[in-house]
């Protein structure tokens, strides 16, 4: 059944910047049409290619974010969320114990 | 539009109705709401896009293109290797296999994990465990990762836990020792979800999830928004979500407040108020489906709800859209029509923030 909703109204996770726009959500409390915007200014894009897979595929392997398919050697998990921390601006839970934990 | 239409009941029946029916079950679904939370029924614009969408000919509908919503989880990567009694499909997979595949196979915005039994109680005696399985996965996911359970106070009633039961109390008329229980019970369950929350949090918990709040009533959901403002204060970076439990808030005690408002009889516009006042980041309502009345009637009550939630809520508004939630039928095995009819309204005409 979440098949059905993510199909049906979802933003497409990490094959597009449906995981962007959730951490806005997640972290800033954004409300769903400025958190499009956010992420779409950072992207340098317009806000309809937020769920553009020919658009968000590039970008996502260009700025080490994650992509849908398995790369070997490409960024994911941990490594990609410090660089979409980066990239958004924010502070991810998990991202600031990982740091501090390399110092 | 066709004089019929195919569609459903609220227990997942297929019915043949015309569409005048269709469009006198959404009224009668928006003024259902509108009178018990004293908000606005839907315009008429909103009914006619509303029936549009329930007489759409294709089996599965879908939002416009740009009107796209979050779609997070309230545990649903477990319903992987669950069992039927959780909507779970059985598959042999690990909680990481599973959690993996939800973000990566069905391309979901967010995941989340939890322990079987969902409920913070059992949690606490194996925090430990809990902590090292999300600390591993965590590293591995891209996505919003979040971790989830219910507050569910009954389990610290009499016979599952140490105070006496208000069920038992109430009926022979014990009204101030019913109080009392509910009082002392919901002081623990602050506390076990302060702990849990804490622990999380020492291990970059990225969003720390408590759903189905209120399901035990006032004393339930007032344990939830205090843990929550106590974790604001110890845990400042910990992003939390709260899920309701229905549209209503049960009064099993009758006389709790927060932030100065009386939480029994709280609908969904005021649940978010409190849960926003309390300091948490994305609230989801909850509407109970009716089954002896239309998914027309039920989507259109639903959605209703929602877009005065929305309209007063500051903080992201995600929908429970599950098994007898939202508007889908309640049966184990929610069709596709009603599913996805749910999804497209309540975010065209609901404007929810996600669902």
């Amino acid at each position: 059944m979440q098949i059905a909703h993510i199909v049906t109204a979802g933003m497409g996770g990490i094959r597009t910047a449906g995981d962007l726009v959730a951490w806005m959500q997640i972290i800033s409390k954004m409300k769903l049409t400025p958190a499009k915007q956010y992420v779409a200014d950072k992207l340098g894009i317009a806000v309809n290619d937020l769920v553009n897979e020919e658009i968000m595929r590039q970008i996502r392997e260009e700025l080490g974010i994650g992509v849908i398919t398995a790369i070997a050697g490409d960024p994911k998990g941990m490594r990609a969320k410090i660089k979409i921390a980066e990239l958004l601006n924010i502070p991810i839970n998990s991202v600031d114990l990982f740091k501090s934990q390399m110092a | 539009m066709k004089n019929h239409i195919h569609t459903r009941m609220g227990d997942g029946e297929r019915v043949s109705i015309s569409t005048a029916e269709v469009k006198d079950d959404v009224l009668a679904g928006t003024q259902d709401a509108a009178q018990r939370a004293s908000i606005p029924e839907l315009t008429e614009d909103d009914v006619e896009q509303l029936c549009g969408i329930m007489a759409e000919p294709s089996r599965a509908v879908s939002v416009e293109s740009g009107d796209e919503v979050i779609v997070t989880d309230d545990g649903c990567s477990m319903s992987f290797y669950s069992g039927q009694d959780s909507g779970g499909i059985g598959i042999p997979l690990s909680r990481l296999q599973a959690i993996l595949t939800y973000e990566r196979a069905c391309a979901a915005d967010s995941t989340s994990m939890g322990h079987s039994d969902y409920s913070f109680k059992p949690v606490k005696s194996i925090i430990n465990y809990e902590m090292n399985a999300y600390y591993t996965a965590s590293m591995m996911t891209t996505a919003p990762f979040f971790y989830g359970a219910q507050p569910n106070l009954g389990l610290y009633f009499q016979p599952d836990g140490p105070h006496p039961n208000p069920a038992d109390l109430l009926p022979q008329r014990q009204i101030k020792e019913a109080r009392a229980a509910q009082e002392a019970a919901a002081e623990q369950l602050r506390e076990d979800l302060v702990f849990v929350g804490k622990k999380m949090n020492g291990i970059g918990c990225e969003g720390l999830n408590f759903d189905t709040c209120g399901s035990a009533g006032d004393a339930d959901f007032l344990a939830a928004l205090q843990a929550v403002a106590d974790l604001k204060k110890e845990a400042p970076n910990m992003p939390l979500i709260m899920g309701a439990s229905g549209e209503f808030v049960i009064g099993m005690h009758g006389k709790l407040s927060f932030d100065k408002k009386q939480i029994a009889g709280m609908y969904p516009h005021e649940q978010a108020q409190a849960a926003e006042a309390a300091g948490i980041h994305i609230f989801g309502v909850a509407i109970g489906t009716n089954t002896t009345q239309s998914v027309a009637w039920n989507i259109a009550r639903t959605v209703t709800f929602v877009k005065a939630t929305v309209a007063v809520a500051n903080i992201p508004i995600h929908v429970n859209v599950g098994m007898g939630v939202g508007g889908v039928p309640m049966m184990e095995a929610p069709p596709i029509d009603s599913v996805t009819r749910a999804s497209k309204s309540l975010v065209q005409i609901g404007k929810a923030d996600g669902l």
